[in-house]
């Protein structure tokens, strides 16, 4: 049995109690990406030596009573848009194959301090847009359960490395579902936190005001140990938060007596697959027999969703990516005539379709006299489709429904509609619109073999609750191992 | 003729004396090697955050008090996005929805001495670019951003100014009141105050404003000056060639004394302005604000009034000397070890301003320390020098500002205190000028100008004149 079929926690404690060594555990991991990238292509850069050198830093660090945390020595893989000092950080784009970071990004610098091995960087949608890994400038990313399929995205490469046993947790990023989509599509567990909770500090923004880092892990134990090590209050990063509670584990108690559970009706209607709907309604009623109250209400505002979240994700892109020029670092065109026809190339030849055709609409919605009409009722929307998630949460603690319309489809099939891979995303983005936490957790798989995910999501900082419940329901299953595992 | 009316309103740039950058930690200290002063944050790097500098909120807020602004208790940051290479994020952070400062205004006195009252639109906090060095043997330009990040605020007025002497005493005003806050040094030549000037002309009378102009690259008073009458010039040329004005924004060049397009209103850009998501609203409280009001330092119209009523300096004086903020400071350290406000405020007034004009100076740049004025009146307070030599001290105390106790000992320059000395000394010309005394004691009082004058120059002057007509009128009774 490889040591990377085990939890992350389960690893942890092996490396503690001295069955495993550090190095034995990244050189597992090492071998695992040898053999099994081939099918997957999980990762755009793999950090052999540096990371066979820190899983002996580490085991010192242990050995000496330097590091006594429940992560320490595990391997970890990082999705390509958080920066890591001395090594190459892409965001799966032409435009930064070069780029390598002078500084680490805050919540790979707490997973370092707790003693992580980082052993590589994930592939992923080009800049974080797209719904599949198949927008990355290094070829998509396939799904360990069916490699004839997507492993979903953005963080599509954390997941299928998880998925497919190549490390033992990794860190996502989820701007309208980017961890919890390619989480149920590869049937593994991650945990969008609440805005604000990790600090976006290095983290290459898409749309600032909806991005956050989360951990990608086979369970809900591993996500809430390692949610507790990367969130942290950071003065670098003016939207992180003071929280009052970081001891997420303390939330790993198999009781749901008493919860209330609402399950919108609107995420019940047209589009959502019926293998989905069944799983998804069977795993409520699993919590319902565990002591949990479940009804159903009306949400409202779900089709507004959709349109605020590409304006307001887009305008926001199209500025954050204004940076990305030729002039300091990354792609520069080869051949130009003068600075603006430099930046015009180097953009053009830099950028996939993807990327532009969000930067032009980015663009399009901040331009005068357009500004009013999509910007600030994007803006307006924003805020009353949270006062619906506030409504809701005055009466329940936790909403339930599924993570993404379908399973995960076939290669190739979702580039060519843009606008039906947005429709995609319509359970995720509220959860990013209205800042709250949301966690996805396998409850199945399809006729055709596919993962099903379930998502449950909570209030504001109530994360606890939601890895209360999601732990409840998780002790009545047994963990599926991909096939590629 | 037609009678034309210039209008003019000013976008006024001020670097603030903070030592941090305004969204990241690092200096803004002038100088050093190109990029010493960078990180991730201010060289736009991916992933990095920008965090608001506290003490750039806390200096616009000042320079809105003291300019009788609101102030935008919920002010946000917005990002101005165009393309540039001194702009490392190709966006500015800046301010256009909520700034910080609304609907001020400053009085200036007009050239006639009527009191004018110009109104402020606005403040705004924003950050400076960086610096593209163009390489001069290369088809290269390298770019410096130890300049990008530091902080700005721009104080935009109304256009209520209608002549050049106008803009002048509204810029001398502001700096002066930016001066008194601390918030910047406000040098024109160094850049850190930086004045846009709007201007268009209108006949008398007419209720319209006519197209305005924006000129840029207005590096001193004297530029500005120039720059106006030219354009002013420009734009009546223009209408009544019957031809009109564009909407445009110029650059002067002072050594040609000429103005050039830069661009037109209709290539002006979309600068896509929006709230920038990385920052959170600034919120000010009604404590900060109360708090700051009582910090508020004393400005010159009150130091004006203290000046007169606690050291007894006339109107004029007390003008002139808080009329620099740095003048106000030798002033008060000098009266504090010397006790002698008028005779501060003499050496300030004139020799002091004398030697500023000669030298080209700046009052801000007086180059002398207040300890060592005080010890010259000192000198002369206590007789040890007289005027004629203090005057010659003073020019080596504002040259190299040398301390008067020590340079007057090392030249031998005290005055000849010792009366028995100075009494053998006089009963010698007395004796050797029998004709003066005798012109003298026959009723000619004015011959004892000249035996006055033959024992200054027989001390080589470091007699005190006075002394020396006292000891005469005694041995000529």
């Amino acid at each position: 049995m490889s040591l990377m079929s085990l939890t992350a926690v389960e690893l942890g404690k092996k490396i503690k109690a001295k069955e495993v060594t550090v190095v034995e555990a990244v050189q597992e991991a090492l071998d695992a990406v040898e053999k099994k990238e081939k099918d997957v292509n999980s990762f755009v850069t793999v950090m052999r030596k540096e990371a066979l050198e820190r899983a002996k830093e580490v085991q010192e660090k242990i050995d000496n009573g330097e590091l006594t945390g429940p992560l320490a020595g595990v391997p970890v893989a990082i999705k390509d848009n958080m920066c890591t000092k001395g090594t190459l950080t892409t965001c799966s784009s032409k435009i930064l194959r070069n780029f390598v970071p002078t500084y680490t990004a805050q919540a790979v610098a707490n997973l370092e301090e707790a003693g992580a091995v980082i052993i590589g960087k994930t592939n992923m949608d080009e800049f974080a847009m797209g719904s599949t890994t198949e927008t990355s400038a290094f070829g998509p990313t396939k799904n360990p359960w069916n490699t004839e399929h997507v492993p979903g995205g953005s963080s599509g490469g954390s997941c299928a490395a998880v998925a497919a046993e190549e490390c033992s947790y990794a860190l996502g990023s989820d701007t309208g579902g980017s961890i919890r989509q390619p989480s149920s599509f590869c049937g593994v567990t991650g945990i969008k936190p609440t805005y604000g909770t990790v600090s976006r500090y290095g983290l290459i923004a898409y749309g600032s005001s909806l991005d956050q880092i989360g951990p990608v892990a086979k369970d809900v134990t591993d996500c809430a140990t390692i949610l507790e090590v990367i969130a942290s209050h950071d003065t670098k990063d003016s939207t992180s938060v003071e929280r009052e509670d970081y001891d997420f584990t303390s939330a790993l108690v198999d009781d749901v007596k008493g919860i209330k559970i609402g399950i919108p009706k609107d995420y019940f209607g047209e589009g959502l697959d019926p293998e989905v709907k069944e799983a998804v309604l069977a795993a409520a009623k699993v919590l319902e027999q565990k002591g949990a109250i479940v009804e159903e209400f009306d949400l409202s505002l779900v089709e507004y969703a959709i349109p605020a979240y590409y304006t307001i994700a887009c305008a926001e892109a199209s500025s954050n990516l204004e940076r990305f020029d030729g002039v300091k670092y990354g792609y520069r065109a080869k051949e130009y005539q003068g600075l603006h026809n430099m930046y015009k190339k180097s953009r053009s030849e830099g950028f996939g379709a993807e990327v532009k055709r969000r930067i032009m609409l980015g663009s399009f919605v901040l331009s005068s006299g357009y500004f009013d009409a999509y910007y600030l009722k994007a803006l307006r929307t924003k805020a009353l489709i949270k006062k619906a998630f506030d409504k809701a949460f005055e009466k329940y603690d936790i909403i339930l429904g599924p993570a993404a319309p379908t399973t995960a489809p076939k290669l190739g099939e979702s580039l060519s509609d843009p606008l039906k891979m947005y429709l995609g995303d319509i359970y995720t983005i509220s959860v990013n619109l209205a800042g709250l936490p949301g966690i996805s957790l396998p409850c199945g798989t399809d006729s055709k073999g596919l993962p099903i995910g379930l998502q449950l999501i909570g209030d504001c900082f109530a994360e606890k609750k939601l890895i209360r419940t999601a732990y409840a329901y998780e002790q009545t299953r047994e963990y599926a191992h991909s096939p590629l595992a | 003729m037609k009678q034309f009316e210039t209008v003019i309103g000013l976008e006024v740039h001020v670097e603030l004396a903070t030592k941090t950058k305004i969204f990241c930690s690092c200096s803004t200290e002038f100088g050093g090697e190109p990029n010493a002063h960078t990180c991730p944050v201010c060289t736009g790097m991916p992933g990095s955050l920008p965090v608001l500098n506290k003490q750039v909120v806390e200096y616009a807020a000042a320079v809105g008090l003291a300019t009788n602004c609101t102030i935008t208790q919920n002010c946000k940051f917005d990002r101005k996005n165009y393309f540039y290479p001194d702009n490392p994020q190709n966006y500015q952070i800046s301010q256009l929805y909520l700034p910080i400062c609304r609907d001020g205004s400053i009085e200036i006195e007009t050239e006639d001495g009527q009191k004018k009252t110009i109104g402020i639109h606005e403040i705004h906090m924003e950050e400076d670019a960086g610096k593209l060095v163009h390489d001069e043997w290369g088809e290269n330009s390298l770019v410096d951003y130890n300049r990008s990040g530091v902080p700005l605020i721009e104080i935009v007025s109304e256009p209520d100014m209608r002549s050049a002497d106008e803009v002048i005493a509204y810029l001398e005003k502001l700096r002066m009141i930016v001066q008194y806050l601390g918030a910047s040094d406000c040098k024109l030549q160094e850049g850190s105050m930086r004045a846009d000037v709007n201007l268009s002309v209108r006949e008398v009378g007419a209720k319209e404003f006519g197209t305005r102009t924006e000129m840029k690259n207005l590096n001193s008073f004297k530029a500005i000056r120039r720059a106006i009458e030219a354009e002013r010039e420009r734009q009546i040329d223009l209408i009544e060639a019957g031809k009109e004005v564009i909407q445009e924004t110029r650059r002067w060049d002072d050594t040609k004394e000429y103005s050039y397009a830069m661009r037109s209103k209709e290539d002006a850009q979309d600068y896509r302005y929006f709230p920038d998501p990385d920052l959170v609203p600034v919120i000010i409280s009604d404590e900060w604000l109360a708090d700051l009001k009582a910090r508020q330092p004393e400005l010159q119209t009150e130091k004006m009034e203290r000046y007169k009523t606690e050291f007894k300096l006339p109107e004029y004086d007390a003008k002139i000397i808080t009329g620099n903020k740095k003048m106000a400071d030798v002033f008060e350290a000098a009266t504090a070890i010397c006790s002698n406000p008028k005779k501060v405020s003499n050496w300030l007034m004139v020799e002091t301003m004398r030697l500023l004009k000669e030298n080209d100076l700046d009052a801000d740049q007086i180059p002398f320390s207040p300890e060592n004025l005080a010890k010259l009146i000192k000198l002369t307070d206590d007789r040890t020098i007289n005027s004629t030599v203090a005057k010659e001290v003073f020019e080596q105390v504002f040259a190299n500002d040398v301390d008067p106790e020590v340079y007057v000992e090392e030249h031998g320059l005290k005055t000849v205190a010792d009366d028995g000395a100075l009494r053998s000394t006089i009963e010698e010309i007395v004796a050797n000028n029998p004709q003066s005394v005798e012109d003298y004691k026959s009723g000619k009082k004015k011959a004892i100008g000249f035996l006055v004058g033959q024992t200054m120059k027989a001390t080589q002057g470091k007699a005190d004149p006075a002394t020396i007509n006292q000891i005469l009128v005694e041995l000529l009774k």
